[in-house]
């Protein structure tokens, strides 16, 4: 059998022993699923102002219009069906959070690791600036960005990034300070490879574990901040409608009672934010477990 | 010996000195990335002056406002008049910001520490419990509430509490500060039961995170403390289970959670701008994101700076403390 396969084979027999993770992996494969096919799987398009009826706003869950809509988790203000809405929502959530997820990764992993590499003032400059930035709340860092450049999908996505490279550019230089004494990387330098060959082709593959680890865990912090900063106003605009701001749009009619527009979007932020976490757990405890 | 108390204080000094050189450095960055954003991305005459001034005067602030001299002549005016404590003045309150943001302090720290005494109520008890008994039913509970704790967002969180106990059961008001009582010269509203009742919701959404974490830390030390010499000499003195816990573990305990917990003040402030834009609290946090909406650009500058530089000088102080607990923060370049 092909070893890459075994190997494969094995880690997802590994991974399946823990019977939540399992689970929770599952569930966030379905709400991936969904997200990505939002408008194939959605009952109504919610944006399409042909379809929408201001006449059914804020119908309770389990509702039906005259023309015979069903509307599973009711609907909101203006109307729109609530299970599209969670639909479209987590697509735009997730979408952002996973975008900036990556562009953090290749970032935060890119200055760990030439950190690692080079030492020396370059390391120290680096690695103070993790620290100062590691040693303001996140919530804060996000904050101070958008207040000064205002909101928008680009600069919270540019917030999300500043805000999560810095764990990637810690994990990865640990883990390259690691590998860097090792002896393929002696072997590939006695064969005069380029640093940058070195770094990348070389180092980078073998730091992976940790920084997908903290990629798990730190994609479903930036969900759950950039909900946060939507619903405060600051974050996406009102074009995108990410779960957060589902949730901002619903809190202006609790006091009337109308609970489902702003609990349920928030049902499934906690579930999406919750299965990324207990995978990411879990994988931290494959991997390694001193981690931490 | 005298010798090297000698050379290990001046290596103090050093750091101390490094650290301070390193604050005010950050805080040149963080001046020119607010100046930045305010007054070189978009339209710095729509951002600073009144929508609704006319020409003569829209002309008159520019001129009083020195936005047709150089950019680096601005910057350094704006960084002179910092210094003087004069961040400029609030378009919609017509107040200088400085003063509206000292007004508005009392209330974030007042929900801040409020809820620091919550979270430390709540959380060492069922973190003693579950170190003490790590296998029982209930610390399992206790473990997966604070798992969930780390994934709900705050601000949702907050939401459901006023659905619940504000609008279903209608148990305690929901929005705004309540009545303010006067004890020992202190104005708070932790002084009258009216003023309690308002303070709660909101102190306990905001310390639910913290509940999470100091239940992890104190479950985490009181499995290393039970292990203990001293405990099992306390046992085989024939002292009761329950003096063992109360006096002996959670004395020892204590220490570090406090020590951890004060430190990450911090972080209370700055998420109690969620809190209480949620449940109406007149803070420092509610006054920034309504100046966000408000375009309140001398506010929003003015806040930013006080901010920052309150964190700055926070970390600073912790890196000092630290040096003196832990000697091993003093060894150069460890950033593990």
């Amino acid at each position: 059998m092909n070893p890459k396969l075994r190997k494969f084979i094995e880690f997802c027999k590994d991974f399946s022993s823990n019977k939540v993770a399992l689970v929770a992996f599952f569930i966030f494969l379905l709400i991936l699923f969904v997200a990505i096919f939002a408008p194939l799987v959605s009952p109504t398009d919610p944006y399409d102002l042909n379809t929408v009826s201001i006449m059914n706003s804020r119908l309770p869950p389990f509702s039906e219009d005259f023309s015979g809509n069903y509307f599973l988790l009711g609907t909101d203000g203006a109307g729109r069906d609530m299970v599209s809405a969670i639909f479209y929502g987590l697509r735009v959530s997730l979408g952002v959070g996973v975008l900036s997820g990556i562009f953090a990764l290749i970032i935060g992993s890119f200055f760990g690791i030439s950190a690692a590499f080079f030492g020396g003032r370059y390391e120290s400059l680096i690695m103070r600036i993790v620290d100062i930035q590691l040693s303001f709340p996140s919530i804060l860092v996000a904050l101070i960005i958008l207040a000064a450049f205002g909101k928008g999908v680009e600069k919270t996505i540019i917030a999300l990034i500043l805000v999560q490279w810095a764990y990637y550019a810690r994990t990865a230089r640990s883990s390259a300070l690691v590998e860097i004494n090792k002896e393929y990387v002696d072997a590939a330098r006695c064969l005069a490879f380029g640093n940058t060959r070195i770094m990348f082709k070389h180092i980078l593959p073998n730091c992976m574990a940790p920084l997908i680890v903290v990629g798990t865990l730190q994609t479903a912090h930036a969900i759950s901040l950039e909900a946060t900063l939507s619903f405060l106003g600051l974050g996406l605009p009102i074009t995108e409608p990410s779960l957060g701001l589902l949730i901002g749009n619903g809190f202006e009619y609790m006091y009337s009672g109308d609970f489902w527009i702003s609990i349920f979007p928030g049902v499934a932020l906690l579930i999406t934010v919750a299965s990324i976490n207990l995978v990411g757990d879990h994988l931290r405890d494959m991997f390694n477990p001193r981690l931490h | 010996m005298l010798w090297f108390l000698l050379l290990k204080n001046s290596k103090m000094t050093a750091f101390i000195c490094t650290r301070f050189a390193q604050s005010i450095l950050v805080l040149f960055i963080m001046s020119l990335l607010v100046f930045g954003g305010v007054n070189l991305v978009g339209d710095p005459v729509e951002m600073l002056i009144n929508p609704e001034a006319d020409q003569a005067e829209v002309e008159r602030v520019i001129r009083e406002l020195g936005l047709d001299r150089p950019v680096t002549e601005q910057y350094w005016y704006f960084l002179v008049n910092a210094f003087k404590g004069d961040l400029g003045s609030s378009f919609i309150f017509g107040e200088p910001a400085l003063k509206l943001i000292i007004q508005r302090m009392p209330a974030t720290l007042e929900l801040a520490l409020f809820s620091l005494f919550i979270s430390l109520i709540i959380a060492i008890p069922l973190g003693i419990y579950a170190g003490y008994n790590p296998d029982s039913k209930a610390s399992k509970v206790i473990m997966a509430g604070s798992i969930l704790g780390f994934s709900m967002p705050t601000f949702w969180v907050g939401i459901i509490f006023i659905m619940i106990f504000a609008v279903q059961l209608g148990w305690l008001p929901s929005t705004g500060r309540g009545e303010i009582g006067t004890f020992m010269g202190i104005n708070s509203s932790l002084f009258t039961l009216n003023g309690l009742s308002h303070v709660f919701l909101p102190a306990l959404n905001l310390a639910l995170f913290k509940i999470s974490s100091v239940i992890r830390l104190t479950r985490a030390g009181t499995r290393e403390i039970i292990l203990q010499d001293y405990i099992t000499f306390a046992r085989s003195k024939g002292i009761s289970e329950k003096r063992v816990v109360l006096i002996h573990v959670l004395k020892n305990i204590l220490i570090p959670i406090v020590t951890v917990v004060g430190l990450e003040f911090g972080s209370l402030i700055a998420f109690s701008t969620v809190t209480e834009t949620v449940f109406a609290w007149p803070g420092m946090g509610k006054l920034i994101i309504d100046s966000i909406y408000n375009l309140d650009r001398p506010v929003i500058v003015a806040y930013l700076m006080i901010i920052v530089t309150f964190f700055v000088f926070l970390n600073l102080i912790v890196d000092i403390i630290y040096t003196f607990l832990d000697p091993r923060v003093r060894i150069k370049g460890d950033h593990q």
